[in-house]
């Protein structure tokens, strides 16, 4: 069935119109909403494009970085600025999904998706949304939580400071198929030191519930701990705390809620 | 509904076409220009059988919506061979019995074209990155990566 293509110029045109139509969707590169499409998805009656550049812009220079919504996956890893976010960013799909996948877009990314958004969990990212009425930020963990259940917006950037050092951002995926496969389960820690102690601990999780979630009584075992085998195994027993993962054909909830912790550990000791 | 007025280059030349609203380019090609060379797999973005170059960056054409090609350059393997001459690539294929049923072969050729156009003298690794989203399901991989390690390697020569 056609549907009808409305393309703005800018990013409040198009906000305001994903605002006033409920059946209108944003494209960003494609791989949610054209799919969609494809598979007759006739709850889709108009698609939402902008070409404002801003939605493109990246902001790397300063401590605190911001992407913009429109930023593919590619993008990331050609800018050295991000390298931590390399690893992320590469475990995304292969070369053409990367090429358009976009980091705003992940956001909506159904469960096992939305890689690079477990990474933006555990960076405490800041979405700044536009919707009708004006633009606001809100804390991903917060936009996770009521995605699918807010009115119409559009997502302009996402914000994060940037980790300290390169051992305070780590990421993990584990799927089946290497180098490319949806996750079995998805880690991201930032954990920052401070005096030989823990602190900033923030784990998020994918695949693990219907969103990227935070794994919030992990990081209480670990904040202000040192970080040995003792506090490793105590966030690694309290890491499921909160999670409800589903059977899919990569993995069963019961596989994911065994092994999540081991990859927890595993990540958090620095071994492969 | 009307339709979108669309041009853009399509294997260096330029083509004009009319679109229905949310067409996405594999059909535009396939259906409106005539050109048979990208092949529907899934529809979901998971087999890469689709796989065109777009401005020279691959792309899975399933999941573009044909109107944001407009005033781009699209590449597909309608466009490799050179009059009766097979690409370097086509040619390494067959030498290595890289295709079996061939389903997947378009695809893989214009992943293997957006590696090598940008590093003509790629790892192992750099390959098996490069076709990781295409999926072969007659288990081709390794003459595959031989295939495009090799034209890689023969490019090499002849520069």
């Amino acid at each position: 069935m056609p549907v009808t293509v409305k393309t703005f110029a800018t990013s409040g045109e198009a906000a305001a119109t994903l605002s006033s139509e409920r059946d209108a969707r944003y494209l960003g590169g494609g791989t949610l909403v054209m799919r969609a499409l494809n598979e007759g998805d006739v709850s889709i009656s108009t698609i939402v494009r902008a070409t404002d550049r801003a939605l493109t812009h990246l902001d790397v220079t300063s401590s605190r970085i911001t992407i913009g919504a429109g930023v593919t996956f590619a993008r990331v890893l050609a800018e050295r600025e991000l390298a931590f976010l390399h690893p992320v960013a590469g475990s995304i799909g292969g070369p053409a999904v990367r090429n358009m996948g976009t980091v705003g877009g992940n956001l909506f990314a159904p469960t096992p998706f939305g890689d690079f958004t477990v990474a933006l969990l555990a960076l405490e990212a800041t979405v700044a949304l536009q919707a009708g009425y004006g633009a606001r930020d809100v804390p991903v963990e917060e936009f996770l939580t009521g995605r699918g259940r807010q009115p119409g917006g559009l997502v302009l950037s996402v914000s994060f400071q940037r980790p300290s050092g390169a051992e305070a951002f780590r990421y993990r995926k584990i799927a089946r198929i290497k180098p490319k496969g949806a996750a079995v389960v998805t880690l991201a820690a930032h954990v920052a030191s401070s005096g030989g102690r823990a602190v900033g601990v923030r784990i998020a999780l994918g695949a693990m519930a219907a969103t990227p979630v935070r794994a919030k009584a992990a990081e209480r075992a670990l904040e202000g701990r040192t970080l040995d085998a003792a506090s490793i195994a105590a966030a690694a027993a309290a890491v499921t705390e909160g999670t409800s993962p589903v059977d899919d054909s990569l993995a069963s909830a019961w596989y994911r809620r065994e092994v999540v912790g081991v990859h927890l550990r595993r990540l958090l000791a620095g071994q492969q | 509904m009307a339709k979108t007025a669309l041009q853009f280059r399509h294997n260096g030349r330029d083509a004009a076409i009319f679109v229905d609203g949310g067409v996405n380019l594999l059909t535009a090609l396939r259906e409106l220009i005539g050109d048979m060379t990208p092949k529907f797999g899934c529809g979901q973005g998971g087999c890469g059988a689709c796989t065109v170059l777009i401005d020279g960056d691959a792309h899975l054409s399933c999941l573009t919506l044909a109107e944001t090609v407009q005033g781009r350059s699209v590449e597909t393997l309608d466009g490799l061979k050179d009059g009766p001459n097979l690409h370097p690539l086509q040619r390494a294929f067959m030498e290595h019995f890289a295709a079996q049923c061939g389903y997947c072969t378009p695809g893989m050729l214009m992943a293997a074209k957006a590696l090598l156009d940008r590093n003509p003298n790629p790892t192992r690794e750099n390959v098996v990155d490069a076709i990781c989203g295409n999926i072969c399901r007659c288990t081709g991989y390794e003459p595959i990566i031989a295939a495009i390690l090799d034209a890689a390697r023969g490019a090499a020569r002849r520069a």
